[in-house]
């Protein structure tokens, strides 16, 4: 079947985004910093931001590791 | 309920038929104005009138306002608002060739209706797992999220009728996910944005008499966005837009920066002699899902390759409905 990789690829891509949203509920949810005063909501916003630029780079770095295996014949064009 | 059903009907007519209507006309004063441009992929190169986002934005802004009569709500303007400016960038771009950072920057400023508004929620919700609550990391969320619905809209205008009918089926999946939730009056704007794809997809589908331009795919991409935000389904609409997802992906990997496809010289794709497409072995053209549907394989034709398309959106549609479904169950 034409393009039978891309749903493999597709549904890869939603396996990932659903482990990914848990990595994110179970570890950014649970941050809260409570000794800077008014600071506190920025110091863990800022820790949110960090932990989660990091998710998202590895979810392209894994993402990307998926890609070149489902496509290592196709892609070699 | 039953004012949500009426309100579903009168605003999906409205935008259907508004669209319907108006699009031969601006085929027409186009065509007029000699604003086409050749579609390399048709026989003999015919001049397509260029660009549709004017019919898409009326068609919107009408049933938009027919919905507001029905439901005085924030949410509604701050949409209407940011689809609008998203249909302006688009315009400056079909008008103006603009640098590759152009559109993803301008985008993002169009979110500003919504947070000004503040019709938005910082909680994201995720499938199985429950909410995250990230007030100031949201404001980055809700800028990036428009820019990526938009360009990505925009990345997959490549082919006759793929932007609209794209559009149609992933904005079906939005629909029933908001159903699902509960999300009513939000639902039947994600109707509208149905509908009005639907009607210019019988103008836009192979082959082609207009091309959406810029400012048709990003007003479509920008509204999309909107609706997954103020109706807090960010996640589902990533989901449902899977394909243009990969596409970008693919392009953005391959060429390691933001650039505009106008700006690289290697084709992706290339024609047979009975216009057919296939694709090249240029190891310098960026990878693309037209190009990966047609790698390994036997050419095909333009109709051919946006049926594929719009069989992995229906994947992808299904599968942002399951992750719908998932949002009510906690582990």
């Amino acid at each position: 079947m034409i393009g039978s990789s891309i749903f493999i690829f597709i549904f890869a891509m939603w396996i990932l985004i659903i482990i990914g949203g848990g990595i994110a509920v179970l570890i950014l949810a649970p941050i809260s910093i409570t000794d800077y005063g008014e600071f506190n909501l920025i110091i863990s916003s800022g820790i949110k931001a960090v932990i989660s630029i990091a998710m998202v780079i590895s979810w392209i770095f894994i993402l990307s590791k998926v890609k070149n295996w489902i496509f290592r014949t196709t892609l070699k064009i | 309920m039953e004012q949500q059903i009426i309100a579903a009907i009168i605003v999906s007519a409205t935008a259907f038929f508004s669209v319907f209507v108006i699009t031969p006309f601006l085929i027409k004063a186009l065509e007029k104005r000699n604003s086409t441009v050749k579609d390399y992929h048709r026989k003999g190169g015919a001049m397509i009138a260029r660009p549709g986002g004017p019919s898409l934005i009326a068609g919107i802004i009408i049933s938009g306002i027919v919905l507001y009569s029905f439901f005085p709500m924030m949410e509604i303007i701050a949409i209407l608002i940011t689809t609008s400016l998203a249909f302006f960038v688009g315009l400056v771009d079909d008008k103006k060739i603009m640098s590759g950072w152009f559109k993803p920057i301008a985008l993002a400023a169009t979110a500003i209706p919504i947070l000004v508004l503040g019709v938005y929620d910082s909680d994201l919700s995720f499938p199985l797992f429950g909410e995250v609550k990230i007030p100031l990391l949201y404001i980055a969320v809700v800028v990036i999220m428009i820019s990526i619905t938009g360009n990505t809209i925009n990345s997959i205008d490549v082919l006759n009728g793929v932007a609209s009918g794209f559009m149609v089926i992933a904005a079906t999946a939005l629909t029933i996910s908001l159903i699902i939730l509960q999300k009513y009056e939000i639902a039947v704007l994600s109707l509208s944005l149905v509908f009005v794809s639907l009607a210019f997809y019988k103008y836009h589908k192979f082959p082609s008499k207009i091309f959406p331009g810029d400012s048709g795919a990003l007003t479509l991409g920008a509204m999309y966005g909107a609706i997954a935000i103020v109706g807090q389904v960010e996640v589902i609409a990533a989901v449902a837009l899977g394909p243009a997802i990969i596409n970008s992906f693919l392009f953005l990997s391959s060429m390691k920066r933001i650039v505009e496809h106008r700006e690289i010289k290697a084709k992706p794709i290339t024609l047979t002699e009975d216009f057919m497409l296939k694709a090249t072995s240029d190891k310098d053209a960026s990878v693309t899902l037209v190009r990966l549907i047609l790698a390994g394989g036997k050419p095909l034709s333009e109709k051919e390759v946006g049926f594929v398309i719009f069989r992995l959106t229906i994947f992808s549609g299904v599968l942002s409905i399951i992750t719908a479904l998932m949002m009510g169950i906690s582990l």
